[in-house]
């Protein structure tokens, strides 16, 4: 019987994993690495294709889960961010998804194993990384007719489901719904999920995590972070959260509402603050940690990683800041009972 | 904050919570092909535009929820509910409410659940095909997450009594909260309203018995709402405005009462319960509650009185609409009002007369605001792309005017090209990007992801473009652009270069892009900012204006980011103190390091002849000089330069041999060599008669400080170390010499000669060095070097002057006026700002340890320049003057 990332999530702040593509960077990888034997002759340049090195890598991807559980961290995500058929249309590589997701997942749960055999009181899990694709369900790309989709809720639909689907058979603890710039996007993942759930004959927990974009506070398809929390309530979400975009500090006021409303648990994984004018991510460790000291003292998490920029030194100093430190308390149903 | 949840939690764009405290929920309702003759009609002609509006006007009117309905016969009643759905999400304004999805269809209401991100509302589904449908429909309902209405109907048809109400809801109730999992506050109940004062006498308690049976609910099943289409009571006094918006009013006044929190109603028809006139709300009330049998008949009799009456239909607030055009384009820009803005450009089109100042006028204006507010955070994105719309609008008005300016082959506003570089795949922000600029009568060709840098340059050529747009999300993305950059000055392609995407910033294309080529590379930071920037871009008029002061611009963050870059790296002085003695601890300063000088005191030589100058010249800086750059000799050989730079030196060596022969120059020389010790980062001069200062490198790769070449008090094996201090100056005469030449306007012979005195100054200094160090000082006497290995310094010693790089300070040179008496030995003088006069002069220091090197300073911060001012016993601000080349933060007084 495997530890339920559920039951641990009262007890703890759980530690979520920082960067995956700062730290594939550091690799320094060329085209050849990413095409491997099995993608060797395939007609269209595969580098940057990150989630490839699944089957093309694994030891890579090995090393990095490695390292952030080294870390201190309780959770990694499963390096599928781009993994479904929408996403690696690009690359015209539709037809590896299945296999991208299940190798992917399988690399992240074989290491979490070997963690949680090293550290049995600390048991490691896996959330299998679902992006939101790179097209939008609620904005049109076409200037001449604002009523036009360039992906509609069904094809969404089947591409998340077959993720998900791949993700669970891979062995993931939870699913996470992330970066989610479209709300509908994020929708039609939870539409998929509970397909998945219904075809897998079982369930995992589901956590979700939207971006804010906007100075206005806003996501890209125009919700606060209220309306995207209503948005996403109907289903039974093990956590809410943001991530990406903002640094600790910027996102406080975003998480706040969402903590003040939620009645599941709430995550954030911001980026090591905002980058730099090269593009880069230059918060240090410690800086980030001051930050997201004060989530802490405000009871505001759960569940606190890193998203951009963040490495397993980020990750190590958020593993020391959160413990012993209380998780924020989930609002039991009776005190959101119906009056 | 109370983590109470609201009894009913709905979304648009912004959030809408019902708690104990709303009320009342206002459902809008004309956007509903069966209550609106003028919707269906806009809707069966394919009038989606207006449509829109009618949708704008509830919202404006106070509608909380927009209810939305295609059924009719004649529609593709899925595929209007998408379209028009979709079209909505593009209203911020509209959107911002939650949307009910209104339909007796269910693949009506799954195809417009597939639309809306927020959280809305079906309507409605029933126990019409029994309970396994039912479920099936709610939990598929649930899923897409939305509220739901249940209507009273089950198998045996609509609930038409009180019994038949309450039982059905209370069978629906359970059903969805005991089996389909449903939380009771997404469950709103509709018990039907039907028509009153229909002269049936089996409608006289259709009314009340809704009332009764919203109290039931309210009362026995926790959680639910109660809702209802409340035009349909005064169903049978269509045509009688005054009466219907009474009947309205005084049916939610009941209703609200009994419960009922929220109802599909116009807003704009709605009047309010007190100012109904008694006389009406009696009979009206009458017919509600039943009260009289001839309730229904006393209603119609008045009602035939108020017939034709215009009911208070409310006004929106258009004030706008009385400012000047400018404002009045101004907002609708701002606010994305589509409406005016045709008649307002054609107003302005005539004040004008251009339509292309038009669009670079007013219009481009107001989109400005719109850059603005969305920078400042008071817009966001989905506004930005309504306002580029209302701009698309403005300029399809302007276009046959701008066609007729140019004699029918009407020019577009130009072509851009936009590409999200290779190994990335983000595209969303270069497609809004592409509709805004779309919106504003540019061409966009869009290549799309992915896309390697000789694919953007050849389509680029191919296709004629006026500007390239890059896109890129992702770190490495930044490089790509760059070679993008580089690749087009390679290529000789000098349109403008556009850079945007989340990681790119100002900063980076100034200091990593822009340098890579000679035309202009823009950091567009959001899409609202595109539209000035390419019309600034490709402006006749304002093209070179712009690209000048994006260049200035470029140029200060360039420097800024320096100076940051530097500020990040620089260390405390106390630091690099540390580091340097570390790294210093073990230097030699026994008598082999440190030699005793075999002449010692102050030493003036009056004649060096030109002669023995001559073979020490280096000629590299004097070609450098006339702007002939290259290391010498090579490049007299040069192919391009080779023979101007063979002519010159042959002038050169002709104006030399006559300064030679008419003894054209005095050059002349004082030097010391005198005892010194290191004192810090001071050497004190003959016990301290004298002090010079130097400053110490903070950089993290260098610590060193001219001091650090002179022995400490303390060095253990060593009795006294010395610095040489010198003066020299081939410049005496040479004015009177040039005297000829002036009155010849012979600028050339006179330039030369200045040119050949610099020279000549420097050849002493290389000379007198020579002769310290092989006879003065004496340390070096077996030293037998050519010329080029002069110049080239390979020799032991330095000697660095003040105002160079090791020691930036002309302060210094005062130093080496009182201890040498320089002025009165050889007759050089200091200006008011420290300059040598005459000026073909060098001054410096001897250092003679083996170890000496020239370097640069670098810059300071500001511990050190505080440290350096008590040194030298004088104001900060005083210090500051002198040092401000070397200062990160240069102060505002003005540098010497």
């Amino acid at each position: 019987m495997r530890p339920n990332i559920v039951q641990h999530s009262a007890q703890r702040i759980l530690v979520l994993d920082g960067a995956m593509g700062t730290m594939i960077q550091r690799h320094a990888l060329e085209e050849a690495d990413f095409r491997g034997e099995r993608f060797a002759e395939h007609d269209s340049p595969l580098k940057g294709n990150n989630d490839l090195l699944a089957l093309t890598r694994p030891d890579i991807l090995r090393g990095i889960h490695d390292a952030y559980f080294e870390a201190g961290a309780d959770i990694v995500e499963t390096n599928t961010f781009s993994s479904t058929t929408i996403a690696q249309a690009d690359y015209g590589l539709e037809s590896a998804v299945w296999d991208l997701n299940v190798a992917s997942a399988e690399i992240a749960r074989a290491s979490a194993e070997a963690w949680t055999a090293k550290t049995p009181d600390q048991p490691r899990f896996v959330a299998g990384s679902v992006g939101p694709t790179n097209r939008t369900a609620s904005i049109s790309p076409d200037v001449n007719d604002p009523g036009y989709r360039a992906v509609t809720f069904r094809d969404l639909v089947a591409a998340y489901r077959q993720q998900m689907e791949a993700l669970m058979v891979g062995g993931v603890d939870t699913l996470l719904i992330e970066t989610v710039f479209d709300t509908l996007n994020a929708k039609a993942a939870l539409f998929a999920a509970e397909e998945a759930f219904d075809r897998q004959g079982r369930r995992v927990p589901i956590m979700v995590s939207g971006t804010i974009t906007d100075a206005s506070g806003r996501t890209l398809s125009g919700q606060t972070a209220e309306a995207f929390w209503v948005s996403m309530s109907h289903a039974p979400l093990f956590s809410i959260g943001l991530n990406c975009a903002l640094g600790a500090e910027q996102l406080t006021p975003y998480l706040e509402a969402l903590s003040n409303r939620a009645h599941c648990g709430i995550s954030a994984h911001p980026n090591a603050g905002l980058p730099n004018e090269m593009g880069e991510y230059e918060q240090g460790p410690d800086a980030m940690a001051a930050q997201l000291e004060s989530f802490l003292d405000k009871g505001l998490v759960n569940i606190l990683g890193g998203c951009c920029g963040t490495t397993p030194e980020h990750i190590r100093a958020i593993a020391s800041l959160v413990r012993g430190k209380s998780p924020r308390p989930i609002p039991s149903h009776s005190e959101t009972a119906i009056k | 904050m109370s983590r109470q949840r609201p009894l009913l939690s709905l979304s648009g764009l912004e959030p809408l919570w019902v708690t104990p405290e709303s009320n009342f929920v206002n459902i809008g309702e004309r956007t509903n092909v069966t209550g609106s003759r003028k919707f269906l009609r806009l809707i069966r002609e394919e009038r989606f535009e207006e449509a829109v509006e009618v949708a704008r006007e509830q919202v404006e009117g106070g509608a909380q929820i927009l209810d939305v309905n295609m059924d009719e016969g004649m529609l593709d009643s899925a595929e209007c509910m998408q379209r028009f759905l979709n079209l909505i999400a593009a209203e911020p304004d509209i959107a911002r409410i939650p949307v009910m999805i209104d339909s007796s269809k269910w693949e009506v209401i799954e195809a417009g659940l597939q639309c809306v991100q927020g959280k809305g509302v079906v309507n409605s589904i029933s126990l019409k095909e029994g309970e396994a449908e039912f479920l099936r429909q709610a939990g598929t309902i649930r899923r897409y997450g939305a509220a739901v209405i249940v209507m009273a109907f089950d198998e045996q048809g609509q609930a038409d009594n009180y019994p038949r109400r309450i039982a059905i809801c209370e069978r629906a109730y359970r059903l969805l909260v005991d089996q389909g999992g449903w939380d009771p506050r997404d469950v709103i109940f509709d018990p039907n309203i039907f028509p009153v004062a229909t002269g049936m006498e089996e409608h006289r308690r259709n009314a009340l018995d809704f009332f009764e049976a919203t109290q039931w609910i309210r009362e026995h099943l926790p959680g639910a709402h109660v809702s209802g289409g409340v035009s349909n009571v005064s169903f049978s006094f269509r045509g009688n405005p005054v009466v219907r918006e009474a009947m309205h009013s005084a049916f939610l006044f009941h209703g609200i009462k009994a419960g009922m929190d929220m109802g599909i109603v116009n807003p704009t028809m709605l009047t309010v319960y007190d100012d109904i006139p008694p006389d009406l709300l009696n009979r009206v009330e009458d017919v509600l509650l039943d009260r009289r049998d001839d309730a229904t008949e006393r209603l119609i009799d008045f009602a035939e009185g108020l017939k034709g009456q215009a009911g208070s239909v409310a006004k929106k607030d258009d004030a706008w609409r009385n400012e000047p055009v400018e404002s009045r384009i101004s907002h609708a820009l701002v606010k994305g009002i589509a409406e005016h803005i045709e008649a307002d450009v054609e107003e302005i089109f005539h004040q004008i007369g251009s339509p292309l100042k038009v669009i670079e006028g007013p219009l481009m204006d107001g989109m400005n605001v719109v850059g603005d507010l969305f920078g400042a955070g008071k817009m966001f994105l989905p506004q930005v792309v309504k306002s580029a719309r209302v701009m698309k609008k403005a300029v399809g008005w302007l276009t046959p005017y701008l066609e007729a300016a140019a004699e029918g082959t009407r020019q577009r506003a130009g072509k851009v090209l936009l590409a999200t570089v290779k190994g990335d795949v983000h595209d969303i922000g270069k497609n809004i990007v592409g509709v805004v600029l779309g919106c504003n009568d540019y061409e966009v060709i869009d290549l799309g992801v992915m896309i390697p840098k000789e694919k953007i340059l050849e389509a680029a050529i191919a296709e004629d473009v006026d500007v390239i747009g890059l896109s890129g999300l992702i770190t490495p993305s930044l490089d790509e652009m760059v070679d993008v950059a580089r690749e087009m000055e390679a290529r000789g392609m000098a349109l403008p270069l556009l850079i945007g995407g989340a990681t790119t910033s100002k900063v980076h294309t100034a200091v990593k892009i822009a340098p890579q080529r000679s035309g202009a590379v823009v950091h567009v930071n959001d899409a609202s900012r595109a539209v000035p920037v390419v019309g600034q871009l490709l402006g006749k008029t304002s093209k070179e204006k712009f690209t000048e002061r994006l260049a200035e611009d470029q140029q200060k963050v360039r420097t800024h980011y320096a100076r940051d870059r530097q500020r990040k790296t620089l260390l405390p002085l106390l630091e690099t103190r540390r580091k340097a003695s570390s790294e210093t601890q073990n230097r030699t300063f026994d008598a082999a390091h440190c030699p005793t000088p075999k002449s010692k005191g102050i030493q003036v030589i009056q004649d060096i002849a030109i002669a023995d100058l001559r073979p020490v010249i280096d000629w590299a800086p004097f070609f450098r000089s006339w702007g002939l750059h290259g290391k010498y000799p090579d490049l007299l050989n040069d192919a391009v330069i080779g023979e101007e730079a063979r002519k010159l030196q042959v002038d050169a060596e002709a104006m030399l041999d006559r300064m030679e022969a008419e003894n054209a120059l005095q050059c002349q020389a004082v030097f010391g060599i005198l005892p010194a010790q290191r004192e810090g980062d001071d050497v004190a001069i003959d016990g301290g008669n004298a002090r010079l200062h130097f400053l110490r490198q903070q950089s993290p790769k260098g610590h060193a400080c001219l001091a650090d070449f002179i022995a400490p008090a303390d060095a253990p094996g060593v009795n006294t170390d010395h610095i040489g201090l010198f003066c020299v100056t081939a410049g005496h005469r040479l004015e009177a010499w040039c005297e000829p030449f002036r009155a010849d306007d012979d600028d050339y012979s006179e330039i030369m000669a200045k040119a050949l005195a610099d020279r000549l100054a420097e050849a002493a200094a290389e000379w007198l060095h020579r002769e310290v160090r092989t006879r003065h000082w004496g340390y070096a006497q077996q030293e037998a070097l050519d010329n080029a290995a002069l110049i080239a310094e390979k020799y032991r010693g330095i000697r660095p002057a003040p105002g160079y790089p090791a020691c930036p300070d002309h302060q210094e040179k005062q130093t080496i006026w009182q201890v040498l008496d320089v002025e009165k030995h050889i007759g050089v003088s200091l200006t008011e700002s420290l300059a040598m006069w005459p000026a073909a002069s060098v001054s410096g220091y001897y250092f003679a340890h083996p170890d000496a090197r020239y370097f640069g300073l670098g810059k300071i911060l500001p511990d050190q320049l505080e440290d350096y001012a008590i040194r030298r016993e004088q104001p900060v601000d005083e210090a500051a003057r002198w040092l401000s080349p070397v200062l990160l933060d240069r102060p505002v007084t003005s540098a010497p």
